[in-house]
């Protein structure tokens, strides 16, 4: 467990000082369609020298590292309890020698624990499979774009959002619209549909580790991600709101079954650092 | 090499940047407006949801803050700082939403003599109407961009409420040179959030 610790510092090291390489591709997409002397290019500019600079001095992308988020998938008979502590133990140290910045704020004293770690902090989610491998996916979700997450409830009165795939696609207009630029743009957003309040929060949060080129099993889905990427783009609110062509880099909906009744969505925001990383083991 | 990139910058982006000396004085306060990019030099404050909510509630006098606010500005940051061989490094200070802070932020404004705001995703109608009785700012940094700025921090002057509210959460006085930002909120009472705001509910209207 020695060196599975050591291999997560360096997975958060990775995660938090550099970006997947198709979320880069997209920032620069992003920056050549943008209007020469436009504050938006110019922003776009100073975040790809940033991008470099971070990753060339293993320093932070962004100052808010975020919330640690594992998924975890281990193969039968690994111990659970052994692998959370193992993470927890990883978290402490990335935190003193990345460094990252202490995030874990305790709610009745309002104390920062100093390292990362406390109640339900880091999140980590297991799951046992039939593979051999033991694979840990690690995203940093930034503070300012969770805070701009919205659930919705259909259907939405003012909205005119039916119970149906178009009222979704209302609600996810509507997210982003009231975000304007608060949580830095382009964001990639992930979307959870399903019966569940959380279950659905849990869905739509696990869409931002899918790569900005995969293809959603469902045509429909995939053709409605297109759409409301094609739709959120022509709201110009645009890089950091400066106004400007690109609002989203991405959308990636994942679906429960729902309830008769009940017919909730999720849209969890990440901001232009969507850092995510995999450490396969 | 970094100074050279962001000359190249400033020069692909066809704007000019206009340099801010601090503190800033009212004269030159209101010469700036919305779409303006600056690079600030001098010496900034931070300060993020406990400082304001403290300086907000307390009513301090002068002589009970450590460092002068009056003409400074305050950047909505948590930086990452480390601690080598008795100096502290800024290793990472892009900013953080400004949009928490609203409640607090006109009274800060009209009782500490802070002539600019900067952090990022604007501010709201208290703010604005503060900004155009006192002459303030906002100035719009790159959000995210934390390496590339704390390039521009070239030296910790001082750090207040360290004990208290920690690393993120502490008043740090930064010494800033060719720090780069945009002017979003300028004191005449004109905001490119809203302007975007209204344009994009426009556009939405048209989606629903």
């Amino acid at each position: 467990m020695l060196k599975l610790r050591d291999g997560i510092v360096e997975l958060y090291r990775k995660v938090a000082t550099s970006l997947p390489p198709d979320v880069e591709d997209a920032l620069k997409a992003a920056y050549a369609s943008e209007k020469k002397g436009s504050n938006a290019k110019q922003a776009l500019e100073v975040i790809l020298e940033n991008i470099r600079l971070a990753r060339d001095t293993a320093r932070p992308i962004c100052q808010d590292t975020g919330v640690p988020v594992f998924y975890v998938k281990t193969p039968i008979g690994l111990s659970q309890l052994e692998l959370e502590n193992t993470i927890i133990e990883a978290t402490r140290l990335a935190t003193e020698k990345i460094p990252l910045r202490p995030n874990a704020v305790d709610i009745i004293t309002e104390k920062n624990s100093g390292d990362n770690t406390g109640l339900g902090f880091p999140v980590i989610y297991i799951s046992e499979t039939l593979s051999s491998t033991l694979t840990i996916d690690l995203m940093l979700k930034g503070g300012g774009c969770e805070n701009i997450g919205q659930i919705y409830k259909l259907p939405v009165e003012e909205l005119k959002a039916d119970r149906d795939l178009d009222g979704v696609k209302k609600c996810i207009l509507d997210c982003v619209h009231k975000a304007q630029g608060k949580g830095c743009p382009p964001y990639t957003l992930g979307i959870g549909i399903g019966a569940a309040k959380d279950q659905v929060t849990k869905l739509a949060k696990q869409q931002l580790m899918r790569r900005l080129s995969d293809v959603n099993e469902s045509e429909l889905l995939f053709k409605l991600e297109k759409k409301l990427l094609h739709d959120i783009n022509s709201l110009g609110i645009g890089p950091l709101g400066f106004g400007g062509k690109n609002t989203a880099l991405g959308v990636k909906i994942g679906i429960n079954h729902r309830h008769p009744a009940s017919y909730f969505i999720d849209i969890s925001v990440s901001c232009w650092a969507n850092r995510r990383g995999r450490l396969i083991w | 090499m970094v100074e050279q990139l962001s000359a190249i910058s400033y020069q692909l982006s066809g704007k000019k940047a206009k340099k801010i000396n601090l503190p800033l004085i009212k004269k030159e306060v209101l010469k700036l407006k919305v779409g303006d990019v600056v690079l600030i030099n001098g010496l900034i404050v931070t300060g993020r949801d406990k400082i304001h909510k403290f300086l907000a509630s307390e009513k301090l006098s002068k002589k009970e803050i450590l460092f002068d606010l009056n003409g400074a500005i305050l950047y909505h940051c948590g930086p990452v700082v480390k601690e080598v061989s008795g100096e502290y490094k800024v290793i990472a200070a892009g900013p953080t939403t400004s949009i928490r802070v609203e409640i607090y932020e006109h009274k800060i404004i009209s009782n500490y003599g802070i002539k600019g705001i900067m952090g990022k995703g604007g501010m709201g109608e208290h703010t604005l109407k503060a900004m155009k009785e006192k002459g303030c700012v906002y100035f719009h940094a790159i959000g995210g961009a934390a390496a590339y700025l704390a390039d521009r921090i070239k030296r910790v002057a001082g750090v207040w409420k360290l004990e208290e509210f920690g690393m993120t959460e502490a008043m740090w006085l930064l010494e800033v040179e060719d720090f780069p930002a945009i002017v979003t909120m300028d004191a005449h009472g004109k905001s490119l959030h809203k302007e975007i705001e209204k344009r994009s509910y426009s556009n939405l209207k048209k989606l629903l």
